[in-house]
């Protein structure tokens, strides 16, 4: 199967909500808000439609290419699946709560009231994914806003747009390069960082940052033990050879 | 000391009394109540004052055991080994508070095994969890055979004894390379978020500042200690050899500070030095107590003498490292996070209970085992 993406066009969001209600209903999650527009992303909700003014902003598990989650978390609970979904496994998870506090969207929620909490987010619905279905608020999305596909062929769709329409669009396909690139792509009329996104992500994918210390690790442990090890045997043999010149200079003394 | 200062005793006892009363409630809600009703942690701040403080601090504080181990031990420098047996019993019961702690924190405490077999080598925080557990385990080697010494009469300690110390010196080399290790990647933890993180704080840089920090914060906590049990216990105090740390320590306070200002030269920001908001406050506030203030103090002809002003040193030199870590791993992220952390009551509380468990623990071993005294000299060898 081809990696499999989704494209949110905030052109063409009316705001309904279908794709709030239909992922609460995909995942039986309880209602978190009277009105769908105030509620945030929480372990109850896996997206959110956030009102700017008269346009509509969609919030969502970007499922990047290289994710952060996925490098930080010690037990590996976090899995990129070569479809395209990022996912996640409760058994494995200890709860240190690092891939929330790494994830450069800030996307992952934690189950706070719970006994045995889990990390939640939206996981691209990954059940009908490898059904061959599409995800179920790309399937409710009654206007296009929210398009499931082959991850190529989102991307030669939102470069077809942005070319088409260039007065329409802000000239930036938010997912296409951040971090390393990402499985969902966002097209907008305005700049991104107006709807929190952040902008000032590098292009390398973050883990980058983190390995460029991590891999001197071998190094370093050669390199200090067999350091320590020399220091320990030469101070040692220094010491020898002070006491015996001490006994010796002691033994020629009473000799005189 | 009781008997010297009934009523100073007894207050204290008192104020342990209540800490500790406090914290088995909090540890109450937290077990029956979860995360969630016991702290302030939030979705948008994960990580609060027991990452920051119980584990990323106290491992820092308890780096005293690998430095005087690898100057005693390895760089064969004996006069330092009474200063062995104290900084291994502080590292010891340091790393085990940090574990208790972390078993806290953890949403899932009793997966906290599964690093061992579900590893991820691209995680600061796997290396960091495994050099914990195996220099814990070393820690409480090196310990535990010092302390067994005292009864190599009998005969299974006697052999447990003789086994540690004839594989004491590699066991010292893997300690010391395990904390250099783990000590810098508390650092790396933060490398992941470097457009969450205040430029004030985020560097590549980061993890070489946490290893010298360490370094000089651990030997500061010796001083610290030493200071705070030969009064309280009434044990002659090594001035000599505590000058002498305090006076690397205050060289390490220095290379760190010029490190940190070359790298703010590269990098193009002294300007924020001089941004009025609340992260530059904090910035000088950890570096006046942390750095200028202790290195004033270290250096100047009075520390020669007077063992308050090398106590003072320390005491700032610890306060200033705890600041570091708190603006590291909890003020640098405020502003990206969109809310502001205080702890929760009950938060304070059990990282308080776990600190006076700590003290309390220190003060009964070393009153049973001669910490500080002549046959503390024998050490692990
Ligand atoms: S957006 Fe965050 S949670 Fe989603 S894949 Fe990327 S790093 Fe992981
Ligand atoms: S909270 Fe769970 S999933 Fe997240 S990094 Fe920690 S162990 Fe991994
Ligand atoms: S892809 Fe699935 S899990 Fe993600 S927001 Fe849509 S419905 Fe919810």
């Amino acid at each position: 199967m081809k990696p499999k993406g989704l494209l949110f066009d905030v052109n063409r969001c009316q705001g309904c909500g279908a794709c709030y209600d239909a992922c609460k209903k995909e995942f039986n999650n309880p209602v978190t808000s009277a009105d769908f527009l105030k509620d945030r992303l929480s372990a109850d909700s896996y997206t959110v439609v956030e009102e700017y003014g008269d346009i509509y902003m969609r919030r969502l598990c970007m499922h990047c290419e290289y994710p952060t989650c996925v490098s930080v978390c010690p037990v590996s609970a976090f899995e990129k699946t070569p479809e395209g979904p990022v996912v996640y496994d409760a058994d494995a998870c200890m709860g240190c709560r690092y891939c929330m506090q790494a994830c450069p969207h800030m996307i992952p929620r934690y189950e706070w009231d719970s006994l045995a909490p889990r990390v939640q987010k939206c996981v691209m619905c990954h059940h009908r994914v490898v059904r061959g279905e599409e995800t179920a608020c790309a399937e409710a999305c009654p206007s296009g806003a929210t398009l499931f596909g082959d991850l190529e062929d989102l991307k030669k769709e939102a470069k077809r747009r942005l070319e088409a329409e260039p007065d329409r669009y802000y000239q930036h396909i938010y997912g296409l390069e951040e971090a390393g690139g990402c499985n969902v792509l966002l097209l907008s009329p305005i700049p991104f960082h107006q709807f929190a996104y952040d902008t000032a992500l590098p292009k390398e994918p973050l883990e980058t940052f983190t390995m460029a210390a991590l891999e001197k690790v071998p190094g370093i442990v050669a390199f200090s033990s067999v350091f320590l090890g020399g220091m320990y045997w030469l101070t040692k043999r220094k010491n020898k050879i002070a006491r015996e010149e001490r006994e010796q200079n002691k033994a020629e003394n009473d000799d005189r | 000391m009781t008997d010297k200062f009934p009523l100073r005793a007894t207050f204290w006892r008192v104020v342990a009394g209540l800490i500790l009363l406090a914290g088995v409630y909090a540890l109450y809600v937290r077990v029956t109540e979860g995360l969630g009703a016991v702290s302030n942690l939030s979705d948008r701040f994960p990580w609060g004052l027991w990452v920051g403080f119980d584990v990323v601090t106290g491992v820092g504080l308890a780096a005293g055991g690998f430095t005087i181990c690898a100057v005693a031990h390895i760089f064969n420098i004996h006069r330092y080994e009474p200063l062995t047996r104290p900084a291994i019993l502080t590292a010891f019961l340091g790393y085990v508070t940090v574990i208790v702690s972390l078993l806290i924190d953890l949403g899932k405490p009793w997966n906290i095994w599964h690093p061992l077999i579900m590893g991820n080598y691209h995680s600061a925080l796997f290396e960091v969890a495994m050099c914990v557990m195996f220099y814990t385990t070393i820690l409480f080697f090196e310990f535990s055979s010092s302390a067994a010494a005292k009864y190599r009469h009998i005969k299974p300690v006697g052999v447990y004894h003789k086994l540690v110390n004839k594989l004491i010196v590699p066991i010292m080399i893997a300690g010391v390379v395990l904390s250099t290790l783990h000590q810098s990647s508390l650092g790396s933890l933060f490398l992941i978020v470097p457009t969450r993180m205040h430029p004030l704080w985020y560097s590549t840089w980061l993890p070489v500042w946490f290893y010298i920090s360490a370094i000089a914060v651990g030997f500061s906590m010796v001083t610290f200690e030493a200071y705070m049990s030969s009064r309280g216990m009434d044990h002659k105090l090594k001035f000599s050899l505590l000058s002498e740390i305090m006076r690397i320590t205050g060289v390490l306070l220095v290379i760190l500070f010029f490190g940190k200002m070359v790298e703010f030269g590269i990098d193009g920001k002294f300007a924020l030095l001089a941004v009025p908001e609340t992260e530059t406050y904090m910035w000088w506030l950890e570096t006046i107590i942390g750095v200028f203030l202790p290195v004033v103090l270290i250096f100047s002809p009075k520390a020669k003498t007077s063992r308050t002003w090398l106590f003072v040193a320390a005491t700032l030199t610890v306060f200033g490292f705890l600041f570091n870590r708190l603006n590291v791993s909890i003020t640098s992220i405020a502003k990206s996070a969109g809310v502001s952390y205080f702890p929760s009551f009950m938060e304070a509380s059990l990282t308080a209970m776990l600190v006076t468990l700590n003290i309390i623990a220190f003060v009964w071993i070393s009153k049973h085992f001669d910490l500080f005294g002549h046959h503390a000299e024998e050490g692990a060898h």
